[in-house]
């Protein structure tokens, strides 16, 4: 077997079969980067899952998970200004939460390097939006470069690493979906370990590290020169790449992943327009894009989400008064969604219709196929939690959700967190729902690893605000929904065992008055507790724990011995009233003819909380298969 | 070798990662070259997993344009008609293991579950060739997906590659007795 710890840490040039994530580690070994910080999200927690395949010890760098995007950035400039090159790296909307200290990152002097990679999401395939970050580049001064492929995201790491030290500024790799999680084979070049450094660089005289008043204008003007010299560099960037069919009447500049989908299309084309594919596309290579102007009749941009570069090049050739025809977005659909290769053939068709051959659409019979939502894991606590709070809360009451798994309440049947917004948003939404409001009583939800992120300041405003709403904890004891990373409250960080902020006193030491605690699977007992939650004045808190069964079954599969359970059903005891499959829904619950209900063997993971919820006590304690 | 395109989809915990995995690096010691990615989203909670695979040279993108799949590799019953609609193309291939894992909609009673039928119909109306798979009595549920990689060998669905990049690409990814019960439930079912 190849292991993936073993292979990141060749010293002789390779090649393998990696995701983009992957690729990402190998570039940030080889270029020797020391610390690494990052907040899971998808499509980013593959990079930490290509860090923890290499043994600690082994490691020739630093790395955490953080509590939150923004501490994230924060470890990771306090390392680069003191010398040491860093990378932090999160999802699309971690960078909301990392503004405040991303957007003065451009004003100083890093000294050390410090490379943001950002993995966006256009198709929202994980996210609740899909925000294009370019636009964050913009408003701080900060370069971007855009890969299309793995082999690119390792080369164009390097080159991140290159300009961000011979300019001491942040520089941005910005990744999507589609390009994190694609595979192929990349060549790798060798990698000569270096004794570590600590040599503790940090000197005021590289400063002013302290914006305030007058000192602003020099750190912005440094920004601004230090954005004409990448300006420069883009024109002569190796990134930027031309594909020359020799056709002057038509050309597409582009980049990232529709610059793989446009490829694709261009095979079933006769006419290939030339080709500009951008890999600096912020700030613009003005001259070679003037260039590829003159050059053209009509140029079309294809841009995936918004029309940043198109503006831009509008602008461009205002200033210059050429006369090629640009062509950009042709309506709102061109804003929505991945440019996959269907999409630019669709937009690609929309703009030169004669380009591409009249496709006669294949015959398919429209049949009604369920949708598959995901949907909570057999055995989940949460299951357990939303059934006995249905049961305890009124349909007039308000629900409001946060992020992570327990946002999958909002599906049928549970129908619970109406609302919700972003990390650690609830409990303040919560609060402004309650405003005015003595009749419909507000329920907020939380996870453990959100109330960490950014769930504080929302209850500790509920407290110095004395809003009246009931807050429950959801205690899975991981970071589930990304891939069970630990948390404050885990007792390990990434490193090592670590001590425990437990959830209950760190709400006792905020005041909170009224805090209970149970296990979900305690269903009436959770029931009771909430109706008594619910009608007490101020915040009240219900701490519901069980551990992740996802983890929790992972981990009990691998220990020998194991031995499988599962529930059955009494079919001469079962009236056939299906609580547990309409009600409590655990997929597990497996419609037949006739409304005969059976369990699934392949999904009962035999944690019997079911059993509880049958009126006629028909499902059985779980016994070993 | 023309372009290929190979398209599998089941449900969160199915094992569509290892098996498109395998495939993958099978195909590049079979010689060829090949791309692949995954949308594994919100997958792991039961929603449903996609894995795309690309042969050829001349192949950039790891999307398949919709339709353009030559096979459909399918680890439950629903998600056979649901791949097959989505990405084959007519005279396509489509291999499904034959389980079903209920849909919430089906569950609720608010939607019809798709039937063996109706994928025979699906397939004969567009010139699929179908292949349904299913293993009584196997242990572990986890390792429906060798039976369907075994059935892919023995039929050779994948043009060039063969049992022994199969066995090679296996192990590349496992070890220990993982590799050993694998292996031999894989070459149990070639034959």
């Amino acid at each position: 077997m190849k292991t993936l710890g073993e292979i990141l840490l060749k010293e002789s040039p390779f090649s393998e079969i990696v995701m983009g994530n992957t690729a990402l580690v190998r570039a940030m070994i080889e270029s020797h980067t020391r610390v690494i910080t990052s907040y899971p999200g998808s499509p980013t927690p593959e990079i930490a899952e290509a860090v923890r395949a290499i043994p600690q010890a082994k490691r020739p760098f630093y790395f955490e998970f953080s509590t939150n995007e923004k501490v994230a950035t924060e470890v990771a400039y306090g390392a680069a200004v003191n010398g040491h090159l860093s990378t932090v790296f999160f999802k699309s909307v971690g960078l909301n939460v990392a503004a405040d200290t991303f957007v003065q990152l451009s004003l100083m002097n890093i000294i050390g390097g410090m490379v943001v990679v950002l993995g966006d999401d256009p198709g929202a395939n994980s996210s609740q939006n899909e925000q294009d970050n370019r636009h964050y580049a913009r408003l701080s001064y900060t370069p971007i470069l855009e890969p299309s492929s793995p082999s690119e995201i390792y080369t164009y790491y390097k080159a991140a690493v290159d300009l961000s030290r011979k300019n001491n500024m942040p520089i941005i790799l910005r990744l999507t979906t589609h390009v994190c999680h694609a595979k192929e084979k990349v060549h790798f070049q060798a990698w000569k370990p270096q004794i570590l450094d600590k040599t503790s660089r940090f000197d005021v005289k590289n400063g002013p590290y302290v914006p305030i008043a007058a000192d602003v204008f020099p750190l912005k003007r440094s920004a601004l020169e230090n954005l004409e010299e990448i300006k420069t560099y883009a024109d002569r960037s190796p990134l930027n790449q031309t594909f020359d069919n020799n056709n002057k009447r038509r050309g597409i500049i582009t980049m990232g992943l529709p610059f793989l989908s446009l490829m694709d299309v261009l095979e079933k084309t006769q006419e290939k327009p030339d080709i500009l594919k951008l890999g600096v596309v912020h700030p613009i290579p003005e001259n070679t894009i003037k260039r590829f102007l003159e050059d053209h009749a009509q140029v079309k941009i294809i841009e995936e989400l918004d029309n940043l570069i198109e503006k831009e090049i509008k602008s461009l050739a205002y200033d210059h008064q050429l006369s090629t025809q640009i062509l950009g977005k042709m309506g709102t659909e061109d804003w929505i969604g991945e440019y996959t290769p269907d999409k630019v053939h669709a937009i690609l068709k929309k703009t030169w219709n004669d380009i591409l051959p009249d496709q006669t659409p294949i015959h398919i019979d429209e049949i009604d196929i369920a949708h598959r939502p995901p949907q909570m894991c057999p055995g989940c606590g949460h299951r357990s939690a939303f059934h006995a709070i249905k049961k305890a809360i009124k349909d007039t009451d308000i629900t409001v959700a946060d992020i992570g798994c327990h946002t999958l309440g909002y599906l049928p049947p549970y129908n619970v967190g109406e609302l919700m917004m972003c990390m650690g948003a609830s409990t303040a939404i919560g609060s402004g729902l309650s405003l005015f409001n003595d009749i419909r009583n507000v329920v907020v939800f939380l996870g453990d690893a959100t109330f960490f992120h950014a769930g504080l300041p929302g209850i500790i405003n509920a407290l110095f605000n004395k809003h009246r709403l009931t807050l429950i904890l959801m205690e899975n004891g991981t970071t589930a929904m990304t891939g069970h990373q630990d948390h404050a409250a885990s007792g390990r960080n990434f490193n090592e065992p670590t001590d425990k902020i437990p959830l209950r006193q760190v709400l006792e030491g905020l005041g909170v008055k009224h805090i209970y605690s149970v296990d979900t699977y305690q269903q009436k007992k959770l029931a009771d507790i909430v109706k008594e939650a619910i009608n007490t004045n101020g915040l009240s808190v219900v701490i519901a724990y069980h551990p992740c069964m996802l983890k929790f079954m992972r981990e009990q599969r691998r220990k020998p011995g194991f031995q499988p359970r599962k529930v059955d059903i009494d079919q001469d005891t079962c009236q056939r009233l299906h609580e547990c499959i309409e009600n409590f829904a655990c997929p597990t619950f497996t419609r037949r003819d006739g409304g005969r209900i059976e369990i699934n063997p392949d999904l009962c993971i035999g944690d019997g909380s079911c059993i509880q919820t049958c009126p006629t006590q028909a499902i059985t304690s779980p016994q070993i298969r | 070798m023309d372009t290929f395109n190979i398209f599998m989809i089941g449900t969160g915990g199915q094992g569509i990662g290892l098996l498109s995995e395998v495939l993958l690096r099978a195909t590049d010691h079979a010689g060829l070259t090949v791309k692949g990615v995954d949308t594994h989203g919100l997958a792991q909670r039961g929603g449903i997993v996609i894995s795309q695979l690309r042969i050829g040279a001349n192949v950039y993108s790891p999307l398949i344009p919709r339709n353009e799949a030559d096979l459909t590799i399918a680890l439950e019953r629903h998600e056979a008609l649901r791949g097959m609609h989505m990405a084959l193309k007519d005279g396509g291939t489509l291999i499904y293991y034959n389980t079903a894992w209920q849909p919430l909609d089906v569950r609720l009673k608010l939607s019809e579950p798709v039937s063996e039928d109706t994928i025979h119909q699906q397939c004969r109306n567009r010139n699929i060739k179908l292949i349904k798979v299913f293993k009584k009595d196997l242990k572990d549920a986890r390792m429906q997906n060798t039976v369907v990689l075994a059935k892919i060998c023995r039929y050779e669905l994948i043009p060039v590659v063969k049992k022994e990049h199969y066995l090679q690409a296996m192990d590349d990814l496992m070890q220990g007795t993982l590799l050993e019960t694998n292996v031999n439930l894989f070459t149990e079912e070639i034959l």
